[in-house]
């Protein structure tokens, strides 16, 4: 089987156990941890192309979560405009700032363009703080209507998994076509090396800027289905911390992989569900977590499991004959 | 002349918080000079400064100047234990891996410090009684007079090991090339770990005068490692007199901005002009631009 048959069969299979899932899980609660599984999964993305495949970090992620949420809200509740029209006035609004503050933040590198991204992110935060005439201030904003398609209100938790999960599996395709095309194979050249893939014709300056405003436009839409689901939005849900925790999810997850975003997004958000008694020390825990990853297991979970397996596998193999 | 009183005021004001600022920037140009690392948990060595001089004090009953003296300890220990085990082990980091890391030390030893000191906000004593001077038309605290005497003098001590100590003279080499530094047996690693400790010490020293001012508790050090690191950037990373200059300017806009425009946005104004910095002029305000190598 060819390497293109062997994704788009591992792609289809995902696709058939997110559709069959409500059957096993169909209580409220769990469907919407589900929920945040797939509006977790649709950020980690997103910050993976930008971070895994082009080597380019950001610090300011839940910034453009935030302003995605707060278009939409803003635009529906107070203003009483169509969400679907919202959702796509965030995406555009959101991808056309970040293609612009995109040229001068990507010409940094490394620790500056860490600082950089994470002063944006604190900026846009701020506003969500301090315009409190707009944004309600830090006690948030209330009243954003559900989505809904000619009179179908996407209302309860089953309804909602489906809109999420819908977006998120769209979202999770077109980035495995893009990573495996001609533009993939020029970010990762660009993580290796931007003067190399410059040398080879590859115009770095300009991809750069356009993964970052598709990094950016994707979480955006993530921030809108957020708005339209939970109904209420507050500014504490967009803060660095937050930005973090993505960060955290996609290290977890592994750089530069695809499933990888889904498997650290579902992991960092069923895992504080569980550990419950953790509350507000869950933040400990991905401190903890991110240092032992990036020191231990830089691959992540998806690249670390296996190699951990086969080196395991290798020992006992050595152990049985001893000849060999 | 109402307005003009009430500027000597915010002068005061930011010129006091821009001294905190420059002592934290220099710690984060001492560790880049030698290692190439953002130590993106240098704010929390600052956390750390108050909180536990908030411990020697009110736990274990001591005088404050030896609280003080034990807590500045204290923290350029952590510092260096974090230096050990997290940076010193690893092989060939990458720049991406290095902030991760230090991104998730900062978050555990805040995590820790919120699980062990608790989440309240605290006050500590002034060091000398809090009955404001007037100067001119400004009053001043004699908090703000400790804190620019002890930024001065901290400075100046930094300035003197750098430039007439063995250690400081082989530190500054490292600075300039490593490899060569090791060459002539200067042995590097041991310097990283004292660009650790003196900037922990520095951190955590800011983080004490401050404290009486601004009360402090487990999660001050975000807000104060990120102005520390603007006020770096504004001078150019260099450690000298410029990144000094960049606090002092910084405290001055921040506090000016506030009282004049908005002090909701007060925290914004020092990251707008990080952005800018970075955007205009990322060598630093009084610095040449270099050329990069491939």
């Amino acid at each position: 089987m060819s390497f293109l048959n062997r994704e788009i069969v591992k792609f289809i299979a995902l696709v058939v156990i997110i559709l069959l899932m409500p059957i096993l899980v169909h209580e409220g609660y769990l469907l919407n941890v589900m929920v945040f599984v797939g509006i977790h999964t649709m950020l980690a993305l997103a910050l993976n192309l930008l971070l895994g495949y082009a080597g380019q970090i950001s610090l300011g992620q839940a910034g453009f979560f935030g302003l995605g949420a707060y278009i939409s809200g803003i635009l529906t509740a107070t203003h009483g405009i169509n969400p679907w029209l919202a959702m796509l006035t965030a995406a555009v609004v959101v991808t056309l700032v970040a293609f612009m503050v995109g040229f001068p933040i990507l010409k940094l590198k490394g620790h500056y363009l860490a600082m950089a991204t994470l002063g944006l992110g604190i900026i846009i935060y701020i506003v969500f703080n301090e315009a409190i005439d707009q944004t309600g201030g830090p006690s948030g904003l209330s009243g954003i209507p559900n989505l809904s398609i000619a009179g179908f209100i996407f209302d309860s938790d089953l309804k909602n998994y489906y809109l999420i999960w819908g977006f998120t599996l769209l979202a999770m395709g077109l980035s495995l076509n893009l990573v495996h095309s001609r533009i993939g194979r020029a970010l990762r050249a660009i993580h290796d090396s931007e003067v190399a893939a410059r040398v080879m014709g590859v115009n770095a300056r300009l991809l750069k800027v356009q993964i970052f405003a598709l990094s950016a436009g994707l979480s955006a839409i993530a921030g809108s289905l957020y708005a339209h689901t939970m109904t209420f939005i507050a500014p504490a849900s967009f803060g660095f911390n937050f930005s973090v925790e993505l960060i955290t999810m996609v290290i977890i997850g592994g750089l530069a992989s695809i499933y990888g975003s889904l498997l650290g997004a579902a992991l960092l958000t069923v895992l504080p569900e569980i550990l419950r008694a953790f509350h507000d020390y869950d933040i400990i825990v991905y401190g903890l977590l991110l240092v032992l990853m990036t020191m231990f297991m830089p691959g992540g979970l998806v690249k670390g499991i296996p190699s951990l397996i086969a080196s395991i596998w290798a020992k006992s193999r050595k152990k049985v004959i001893p000849d060999a | 002349m109402e307005l003009s009183d009430q500027i000597a005021q915010y002068l005061v004001s930011g010129l006091s918080t821009g001294a905190i600022y420059a002592l934290i920037g220099i710690g984060f140009a001492i560790i880049y000079n030698s290692t190439e690392i953002i130590n993106f948990a240098q704010g929390e060595l600052v956390m750390l400064g108050g909180m536990f001089t908030l411990f020697f004090l009110n736990t274990l009953h001591l005088p404050l100047p030896l609280a003080i003296l034990l807590a500045v300890a204290a923290s350029t220990a952590s510092g260096v234990l974090f230096e050990r085990l997290t940076i010193s082990p690893l092989k060939s980091p990458t720049p991406l891996a290095l902030i991760i890391i230090t991104i998730g030390g900062s978050i555990l030893i805040r995590g820790l410090t919120m699980l062990i000191g608790g989440k309240d906000t605290h006050a500590l004593p002034s060091f000398s009684g809090s009955e404001p001077l007037l100067i001119g038309t400004a009053t001043i605290l004699p908090q703000h007079l400790w804190i620019f005497a002890l930024t001065a003098l901290a400075i100046t001590l930094n300035k003197l090991f750098f430039q007439y100590t063995i250690t400081g003279k082989a530190m500054r080499a490292c600075a300039a090339n490593r490899r060569a530094a090791g060459l002539v047996g200067i042995d590097v690693k041991k310097m990283v770990l004292f660009s650790f400790a003196i900037s922990s010490a520095l951190g955590s020293l800011a983080g004490i005068i401050v404290a009486p001012l601004t009360m402090t508790s487990y999660d001050v050090g975000i807000m104060l490692g990120l102005k520390g690191f603007c006020a770096a950037i504004i001078g150019g990373l260099s450690g000298g007199i410029s990144t000094v200059l960049g606090g002092l300017l910084l405290g001055v806009l921040e506090s000016l901005g506030a009282g004049l425009i908005s002090s909701g946005y007060k925290d914004a104004i020092a990251f707008i002009i990080l952005l800018l910095i970075l955007f205009i002029r990322p060598q630093g305000l009084f610095g040449k631009a270099q050329t990069e190598r491939v």
